[in-house]
């Protein structure tokens, strides 16, 4: 028997054995998986907990429930992959062995790497929203917060789902207004970008968006630590952003196994070529999802179609023919704005961001780049479409390149992107 | 792509000035770079400059501010003396690279 090693069960991972399973013939390949618990969270409903739209057992359901049967399901934590010998430790002593490898362990939020912030202050002013208990944790937070600064801060990029710390702020804007205490809040978005967003065209549109709901915005501000005693963001070169309410994106890493396997670079993210995503060090390991180093958006929306691709490409392999499949760094997010409404955008590798319409050219029903109401619904729909298209491995009614048809160019649509 | 002339150096650079030809960049222009920004190279920037160009041709991509920290061995805080407000960009400019990806 030959065997398929998949170490994460999040977005990516069950997406691929979902797939997979259904094509690779059960007499020839085994399929495991290896996750550290039960519970796979619907992550993009981290953002709305803190607003009361969902509630934590919504956006939650067991790994087991979301994994087809003929795949075997590891709970377990990863110590260590032994790449020259087709191995995989795990902390409680098993061993795993493989003939082809796929890294889907993601990127987690990473507190202890900032000086300051995981000490007397946090949960108690600092916040995250990237995880179940940060985004309780701040639940309990707003209902008493009833004036003083509130500071939204990214600690540096990549970061997963890049849009969120905009939409929370939006939200945070219209929930304030909504309860009268707008006038009495101060916000601040600090962001180590020099801009709102990382692509210039999209970056003027959401700049905007800040400008309107009088939000101020403090750029090219990288954090080297939190004074806890001023309650304040302190950056590198000595700025000083003071805050009564901290909602922050900690440094965002892959997983510490894949640092002590030797496979990662600086941020524990695999190298892989950009259009395979195959690793640049070991043919037979790939790196899906968040894991990998692509300069895509670490976004549900880019894990979806990159594993599109890679499951064609991966049953050409094992028939010994090479992958012709190439992904193209194909994104797109809604962007909720609060007040009922949102934007949605749609860029790759190498076109930023455009105005337009989505997915049917001129009709729509979704407007790019624009405010809508549409565009909301949509985001609150995508909840039923996760769980019962995306992860079991369906296709959607969606291309999986990004295409320039119903899109508004203006002066230069190739993506310059900087930091 | 334009092309301009700096100190005698003929040069291929993109809307922002920066090199789209890496292999014009030479020592001597990339003290005519940092001239541009306010910058008289030292010791210290060099070591920088080195990291990043050599990085650049096994990686194929820029290096971010923490990449230099981490793998460079210069630390973040000393990058924004060197090159100060935009490091990652400065340092790019001076190295006749692209501007770092690190973001989408």
């Amino acid at each position: 028997m030959k065997q398929l090693l998949v170490l994460g069960a999040g977005t990516a991972g069950t997406m691929i054995v979902n797939r997979l399973r259904r094509r690779l013939d059960a007499g020839e390949w085994d399929i495991t998986v290896v996750d550290h618990d039960d519970i796979h969270p619907y992550q993009p409903g981290y953002l709305f907990l803190p607003f009361g739209t969902y509630s934590p057992d919504q956006i939650t359901r067991s790994r087991h429930g979301t994994l087809p049967d003929g795949v075997d399901f590891v709970i377990g934590e990863v110590d260590h992959v032994d790449a020259p010998t087709n191995t995989v430790a795990l902390v409680d002593g098993r061993t795993l062995s493989y003939d082809y490898l796929v890294v889907a362990s993601g990127t987690t939020p990473r507190p202890d790497q900032t000086p300051g912030m995981l000490q007397a202050e946090w949960r108690r002013s600092i916040f995250d929203f990237y995880t179940i208990e940060g985004a309780k944790a701040l639940t309990k937070a707003l209902q008493t917060f009833d004036h003083g600064r509130l500071v939204v801060h990214i600690t540096d990029m990549p970061i997963k789902c890049p849009v969120a710390p905009l939409e929370f702020t939006f939200l945070a804007d219209a929930w304030l207004r909504e309860r009268g205490l707008r006038d009495r809040v101060e916000i601040v978005y600090v962001t180590p970008l020099p801009g709102a967003f990382t692509k210039p065209v999209c970056s003027t549109a959401l700049g905007h968006l800040l400008d309107e709901r009088k939000i101020a915005l403090e750029t090219d501000f990288m954090v080297e630590r939190i004074d806890v005693e001023k309650k304040a963001l302190v950056s590198y070169d000595e700025r000083e952003v003071p805050f009564d309410l901290l909602v922050t994106v900690p440094l965002n890493m892959g997983a510490d196994f894949v640092a002590r396997s030797g496979l990662g670079d600086e941020l524990n993210y695999v190298p892989v070529d950009k259009h395979t995503l195959q690793s640049k060090s070991y043919p037979n390991v790939f790196a899906v999802g968040d894991a990998s180093d692509i300069p895509a958006s670490k976004a549900g929306s880019v894990a979806h179609f990159s594993v599109e691709v890679f499951t064609d490409n991966f049953l050409q392999l094992i028939a010994g023919k090479p992958m012709t499949g190439s992904f193209d760094g194909h994104a797109n997010c809604f962007i909720e704005s609060g007040n009922g409404k949102g934007l949605l955008i749609d860029f790759n590798y190498d076109t930023e961001p455009l105005p337009g319409k989505y997915p049917l050219p001129l009709v729509g029903p979704l407007g790019l780049l624009k405010e809508t109401r549409a565009n909301h619904l949509g985001k609150l729909a995508f909840r039923w479409i996760y769980w019962n298209v995306l992860l079991p491995g369906h296709s959607m009614p969606v291309p999986t390149h990004m295409s320039m048809v119903g899109k508004t160019t203006t002066k230069t649509a190739t993506n310059t992107t900087t930091q | 792509m334009p092309v301009t002339t700096l100190d005698g150096h003929q040069i291929h650079v993109n809307e922002e000035g920066f090199l789209t030809d890496h292999a014009e960049w030479d020592d001597n222009l990339a003290t005519v770079l940092a001239a541009q920004i306010g910058i008289t190279l030292t010791d210290e920037h060099w070591k920088a400059i080195r990291f990043l160009r050599k990085d650049f041709e096994q990686m194929g991509e820029t290096a971010t501010l923490r990449r230099v920290s981490t793998v460079g061995g210069i630390p973040i805080k000393a990058l924004f003396v060197l090159f100060p407000a935009k490091p990652a960009k400065k340092m790019a400019y001076v190295a006749g690279l692209p501007k770092p990806h690190g973001c989408v």
